[in-house]
């Protein structure tokens, strides 16, 4: 088990370097010089040359990735250009409010999908699968930030019980992008719930189960949710990893300040630091995540925990 | 006895016809659901086209009104106007081409490049297939949205560019589905068969291979075009997609945000016409899986 940890951890450096080689380059596609709009209006070319020298910007976009790339190695993000801070502070200095909200979407997307993917298997082809399969749907095809937008008319605007931006509030704040995120994550999750839970519901270890009289609420809870449950964690899991970096839009409705839009933000003032300093990040806590889901296999079924042994 | 035997031949012709597509053709209308996507999605096609011979772009859809701005919903004007005074439901109606056109051509990108490189992968396995994987194992690494928006500020904002950049963002998708679909198919005797008949590899890849594992992949980018409009409407929210005054919707909730205390259905209908393109086209992959595969159906 150690030895599999340690390697599904070495196997993530190749892919982040990548990922920052990817980044990298993008950046430096896109239009406009930051360091020529960070100087001062009147400033000779040999002025912003320099400049450019002090921050380490000057040089092919080879070089400068390399002199990235060597700082990256030694865990150093590197500093911003636009906020003339490091890169770490600033994304660590927001990164808890984004857990919040991902931790906290993810308790309302369990809150709905998980009796309303049980009610579903168990009232297979009936009004109930019916009706949980197509808000299911909905929950999918909708834009979460058109739905944010709908629920800061209805109960900030109409009703003023939540605020509709900031999270100065606490747990008040947390509740309309709590909901707007996990209504998204939710419909995905309550049918997988379903399709898994109908792929055990006609196991014969149920049938033996409720033969030796056991009650039904017992034989759903205990014997046939526990078997489920890998499938749910695996999309669980990819949710969650994904909840860190791409609740962009939700954090756009409400002003929310994490590191979504903090990404948005550096990409958009051309901070090449700052942009692939937040993805890197992205990408190791979606890699974290992801493992984390993987060890948890071994918890939940026991034949997995043995095939990692090997 | 001659006579006879034509007459089957004729039957059996008749049971040829009857394959595969009406066989799944079949399947598709048994469920309610698909049938009302793709209704939908006919509907919404055919009013697209109509919108572009009805209106005109410099007349109808971009253009100062302002003695009748912010009027709610009435029956002249189905959806109210907006700030500019100009009709929201004829920009819906005609922003429809926007959307659609973004989701369909972003999908052939990435169906197109992600088919390429999972067949590929599946076909030859081995080392090939390991660098394709952990290619795309980079890219699925990145949140969607995210890339998104490095890729367009990187190539600019515009049509064109929001198109290319979601079809690479979904190409790793594709070519994940692909090289799943080609792995039991790769092995299969009929392969063998034709190795032994002297067919070159590009050729079993996509007259062989391909045919054989092509449900998972039309699956898929029937989703895929439903997940590249939402995809589009974020970015175009976010400022990054079509630029303004395009009447796209996500532009169009962004342009109305500003407004939503006092007139939200400026919010309001752009958005359900996100909503219901969505849904008819995420119905329509349902249905489209359960009649391509009907063992999957539970």
């Amino acid at each position: 088990m150690g030895r599999y940890v340690i390697k599904r951890l070495l196997m993530m450096i190749p892919v982040l370097i990548c990922v920052s080689f990817v980044v990298y380059f993008l950046m430096d596609l896109a239009p406009g010089d930051i360091i020529a709009s960070m100087a001062p209006p009147d400033a000779t070319p040999e002025q912003i040359e320099l400049m450019r020298e002090e921050l380490g910007m000057n040089g092919t976009v080879f070089h400068r990735y390399f002199r990235y790339l060597k700082g990256l190695l030694r865990l150093d993000l590197g500093q911003s250009l636009s906020q003339k801070r490091p890169v770490a502070d600033i994304f660590f200095e927001r990164l808890p409010r984004t857990m919040e909200l991902a931790f906290g979407s993810i308790f309302v997307a369990l809150l709905i999908a998980i009796p309303l993917g049980i009610a579903a298997a168990t009232h297979h082809r009936t009004w109930l699968d019916g009706v949980s399969m197509t808000t299911s749907m909905i929950g999918v095809s909708m834009p979460n930030f058109w739905f944010g937008l709908l629920l800061i008319i209805a109960f900030s605007l109409h009703h003023k019980w939540f605020p509709s931006y900031g999270a100065d509030l606490g747990l008040k704040s947390l509740v309309l992008p709590a909901i707007t995120l996990g209504t998204e994550q939710a419909g995905t999750l309550t049918r997988i719930t379903r399709s898994s839970m109908l792929e055990v519901i006609r196991q014969d270890y149920l049938r033996t189960a409720r033969a030796k009289g056991v009650s039904e609420k017992m034989v759903i809870r205990k014997h046939a949710l526990k078997n489920a449950l890998i499938p749910i964690l695996t999309v669980l899991g990819s949710t969650l990893g994904n909840a860190f970096g791409g609740a962009v839009t939700t954090e756009a409705i409400f002003a929310w300040p994490g590191v979504g839009r903090l990404t948005v933000m550096a990409v958009n003032s051309r901070d090449p630091n700052l942009a692939c300093g937040c993805i890197i990040m992205f990408s190791l806590l979606l890699n974290v995540t992801l493992l984390v889901v993987d060890i948890a296999y071994a918890y939940v079924d026991p034949r997995i925990k043995a095939h990692y042994a090997k | 006895m001659e006579e006879k035997r034509t007459y089957d031949i004729a039957e059996l012709k008749k049971y040829k016809k009857r394959s595969m597509l009406s066989e799944v053709w079949r399947n598709y209308k048994k469920s309610p659901s698909a049938m009302v996507g793709l209704v939908i999605v006919i509907l919404l096609i055919v009013i697209t086209v109509a919108a572009q011979f009805m209106y005109v772009f410099n007349e109808d859809i971009v253009y100062n009104d302002l003695k009748n701005r912010l009027l709610s919903p009435s029956a002249e004007h189905w959806f109210g106007t907006d700030q500019y005074g100009r009709d929201v439901f004829v920009r819906i109606i005609y922003g429809a081409k926007y959307s659609l056109s973004v989701g369909i051509v972003s999908v052939m990108i990435a169906c197109g490049l992600g088919m390429c490189l999972g067949l590929v992968a599946g076909y030859y396995g081995g080392i090939v297939e390991n660098i394709i994987l952990r290619f795309c194992e980079i890219f699925i690494g990145i949140p969607t949205i995210l890339m998104g928006v490095a890729l367009m500020s990187a190539f600019g904002q515009g049509l064109g560019v929001l198109m290319l950049a979601i079809g690479l963002v979904y190409t790793p998708l594709f070519a994940r589905t692909t090289r799943a679909a080609v792995l039991p198919v790769r092995d299969a005797e009929y392969i063998e068969a034709a190795k032994i008949a002297g067919c070159s590899d590009l050729e079993i890849m996509f007259k062989h291979v391909l045919p054989n594992s092509l449900s998972p992949i039309i699956v898929q980018a029937t989703m895929g075009v439903a997940s590249g409009i939402l995809t589009a409407s974020s970015l175009s929210f976010l400022g990054l997609g079509v630029p303004i005054p395009t009447p796209e919707w996500g532009a169009m909730l962004s342009e109305g945000r500003e407004l939503i205390r006092d007139y939200s259905y400026l919010t309001l209908f752009p958005g359900l016409a996100i909503m219901t393109t969505v849904l008819s086209f995420n119905l329509m992959g349902d249905g489209l899986r359960d009649a391509l595969d009907p063992k999957l159906k539970q």
